[in-house]
Parts: structure tokens; sequence; C-alpha cells
């Protein structure tokens, strides 16, 4: 059975693809066989991220319109099995997407037995950003410390208990994730940041990750390597524990309280 | 000492209509009751009812008024807001008894004269389980709107009647929306942007002291008043 999965948060440049890129490789390392959809049709970026920007042919509208179909749009992974990624068109507009060709496209992806379907979102409240939530059973809302962002995701989190699939029907409703990236604990100390506890109480959903501020985020996007790729760094860590925690693991968070720095990494600023 | 397992004696409220009368003219009831009943033939079959004698002079005749309402099927239960013990004397004659009001409603009935009916505000509340997220727009149409949750900033809760809120007010609350100056707003921690009632509103930084607790909001003369909850 597949889990469609929505990585959505209203307000642009939160982290939604590297956070769906780095979830969707994550998911695919334990074992379970993944897709990732780039719904951000005219902005594309997901192949950017996970790196097959050059391998691209076909893409989501070309299936939905029927000018190619699924196994030629598809874009297998170099390095992690069970991986594949859907591009988003980039000479077209988001009115290219309907809810029957989205539709379609997920029948087929189920029929192809994908254990998760995952839709990177566009930011915005519009078409885009509508059709990449309407089909979700799941939604990973990704949002920073900063209140213009948590506000954008209230909104969004309204939208799904409104305008999903799930909503109309009257089923169980979408449920519901809180992903907290670039989060900085020494500026939650001084103040200047949205405590982990202060964007729970507001948005009132269950915490599935928090994500540190970190310079390996910039240097995996720009070198198309998944952050969680990298086992070195803090955010990819806080990755494989937020996926372990989709997965139902229980697991503590880390990177929540500010590392006490020595006195020689203090002057070297390591 | 001795009690009856078979009878019991308590005191219990009941809902009766209330005839308010205009003047002494009895012709003039005579007529409504009959409009009345010709409206809505099975609702008022054998209804008690109170007389409102409050308008009506001293010559008013008790016994004939008795006839009047049984005339039309309706069971006359007693009189109320007599004005002096000459009312209340002959009424009792006729064998009406002496009814007093309510504390609140006889406040609340001089201040607003011929209103629709209250009991319609309360008769459909809206009741919304889960949180009420930005840019969400509940409205209670003629009732009381109850959220279980928090509404969030950019949120708007609109009732004609009151609104309660068993969680955070983040957003905007507009109770009283047809101009019933008497709805309140409860909620358990106010953060509001706006809180209004009855066209009457204050806007966040002017409840900056009551901010971030258990509140109800009211109408006093003509301005909004924030009293902490219990």
């Amino acid at each position: 059975m597949s889990k469609v999965v929505v990585v959505t948060s209203g307000k642009g440049g939160v982290g939604k693809t590297t956070s769906s890129a780095a979830i969707g490789t994550g998911l695919a390392l334990s074992g379970f066989k993944t897709v990732i959809i780039d719904f951000d049709i005219g902005l594309r970026n997901l192949d950017l991220i996970m790196g097959c920007e050059r391998r691209v042919v076909y893409d989501f509208v070309n299936v939905i319109k029927g000018e190619s179909n699924l196994n030629q749009s598809l874009i297998k992974d170099k390095r992690v099995d069970n991986l594949y990624v859907l591009p988003a068109s980039q000479t077209r507009d988001k009115d290219a997407l309907t809810k029957e060709g989205v539709q379609t496209v997920l029948d087929n992806l189920r029929e192809m037995e994908f254990d998760f379907i995952i839709c990177d979102s566009p930011a915005g409240i519009e078409t885009g950003a509508i059709m990449a939530l309407y089909f979700a059973d799941e939604a990973i809302i990704t949002t920073n410390p900063e209140v213009s962002s948590v506000r954008d995701s209230d909104r969004i989190l309204g939208m799904l208990s409104s305008k999903s699939l799930r909503a109309e029907q009257g089923l169980e409703p979408v449920r519901e994730h809180l992903l907290l990236t670039r989060y900085d604990p020494s500026r939650v100390n001084r103040g200047d940041m949205l405590s982990v506890e202060d964007v729970e109480e507001i948005l009132a959903i269950p915490l599935l990750g928090v994500i540190p501020e970190s310079q390996a985020v910039l240097k995996a996007s720009n070198s198309g390597e998944p952050v969680i790729l990298d086992d070195e760094s803090d955010a990819g860590k806080a990755y494989r524990d937020a996926v372990d925690r989709l997965l139902g693991k229980e697991v503590d968070f880390r990177f929540l309280t500010e590392e006490k720095k020595g006195l020689l990494s203090r002057l070297f600023g390591a | 000492m001795q009690t009856s397992p078979d009878i019991e004696f308590k005191g219990t409220g009941f809902t009766l209509t209330v005839i308010k009368l205009g003047s002494n003219s009895l012709d003039a009831l005579q007529n409504i009751l009959m409009d009345k009943i010709a409206k809505a033939p099975h609702f008022f079959n054998c209804a008690p009812v109170v007389v409102d004698v409050s308008q009506a002079d001293d010559e008013l005749d008790f016994a004939q008024l008795k006839e009047v309402i049984e005339g039309q099927d309706f069971v006359p239960v007693g009189v109320t807001a007599c004005r002096n013990q000459q009312q209340k004397d002959s009424a009792r004659s006729a064998g009406l008894a002496v009814m007093t009001a309510g504390a609140l409603q006889s406040e609340s009935r001089p201040a607003n004269p011929p209103t629709p009916a209250p009991q319609s505000a309360n008769s459909a509340t809206k009741v919304v389980h889960g949180h009420v997220r930005s840019g969400q727009q509940v409205y209670a149409d003629s009732g009381d709107l109850v959220i279980v949750g928090s509404v969030s900033n950019g949120a708007e809760v609109i009732a004609d009647g009151d609104i309660h809120i068993y969680g955070a007010l983040r957003g905007r609350a507009i109770a009283g929306a047809k101009g019933i100056k008497q709805a309140k707003i409860f909620c358990q921690d106010l953060q509001a942007e706006l809180v209004s009632i009855a066209g009457t509103y204050l806007l966040n930084e002017q409840m900056v002291e009551s901010l971030a607790r258990a509140s109800v909001i009211h109408i006093e003369q003509d301005k909004l008043v924030i009293s902490p909850l219990a």
C-alpha cells in the first residue's frame, strides 16, 4: 500500500525541496521503494538538489498529458537503490496540473508498488500547492522558527483540513507532522528565534524533526547530494532521526541545545 | 415528620410564553391570540401563558382577561409585573397566580423593547472540534459558536450569539454579529488580534493588560470590558 506524503509549508525558501530530497533518500536507504515528485512546475529544483538535472528527458507534465509514460520519465537514483525522481517541467506553469492527471499518475505509481510517494510542494496556496497536498495521506509541514513561516504553515494546515481529498470525502484526516528547519539553539537562547516549544504551541501538531542550521545543507544542495547522505553533518543526522520517526520509531531529539564550545574552537571558530 | 414516598415537593423551572399587554383592550388581545392560533394551530394548543400587565391600567378586568385567554384554548397560569397591590389582589381573586420573573429577565426586558425572540439566538449552537487555522473563517448563523481548540492568528470566528473558545484566541472573534449587545466572548487564553461585540471592538494593542489570561469579554455602557474568567 503506497503512502502519499506531501512536503509543504506555504512560505517559500524554508527547505521543502531540501527536506523532500533528504527524507525521500532516507526512506529509500531504509529499504522502501520511494519516488519524489517535483510539483513546482515552472521552477524545477528537485532535480538539482538530487543531482540528476542532466538526466531529465521527460517530466511530470509530459506524463499527465500522455506525451510519455511513467517509466520513461522516472529517473532512477545512481547512489541509492529503490529511489526515483519525477522532475517538474521548467517550460510550463502550474495550470498544467489537473486533479485527474495527478490522480492517474499516482494510481500508476501505486501499481508500480512504490511504498512512499513524496510530493514536493511549491510555495504558496494556489493550484500547485493544492495539487501537491490534495491526495496526501500524510503531510510534513516544513517550518522555520520565525513568525511569518509559522503563520503560513498554519494556513496550509487549514487547507489540509478543508481542501484535501480526505477532508472532502470525510475520511480519516491527513496525518500532520511538524518539521522545524534551520534551527539555531544559540539564537533561540538570545531570543532572536522562536523555540521548538513556541512553534509546537502555535501549530499544535506532533514534531517529526528539528534540523539544525548547518553549512552542510548549502554544500549538499550545490553539489546535488541530498544532505542525509552526509553522515558527518548534524543536519544529515537530524534528517535520519526524522525518517526513523516517520517510520514509527521512537528517537530522542538531538541538536536542541547550544553546544558548549571549547576554548580552541571558540578561538578558531570551528 | 412524615414523608410519603409517592409525593415529592420540589422547585423546577419551566419555559412559559409571556403575553405582554400593551393596553387594557381585551378585544385587541383576543384578535392577536386568534391570529397566532390561525398561524400555528398545533403549536399553541393549550399552551400555558403568563400575562405581563406592566403596561395595563389599574382597571384591568382580570376575570375577563382569563376568559379571553381560555376562550382561545390557552391556559392562563398567572400574571407578572404587577405594578401595585391592587392589581395583585384582583389577579388573585380572579384565580390567577401572581408571579415574579427571574432577576436577569426583569433587568434585560425593559432595556430592549420588542426584540425578535432572544431564544432564537441560542437555537443553533455550532461546535467546531479542532483548531481554526490561519485564513479559515467560521460563522455561527443565528446562534452561539463553540470552538474546542485554538483560533490561530489570521483566523476569524464569528457568531450572532456568544463565542466560547476552549483554547487560545489568537485571531479575531466577532460576537453578536447581528447587533445583539448581550453577546459575550469566552476564551481560555486571550491573545486576540481583535475582539468585537455588536460592532464595538478592541484591538490587540488596546488589551495589553489582559493578554495571556482566561477571559470573558462583554459590553458595559457601550464599551468592551475584559474580565478574568473565574
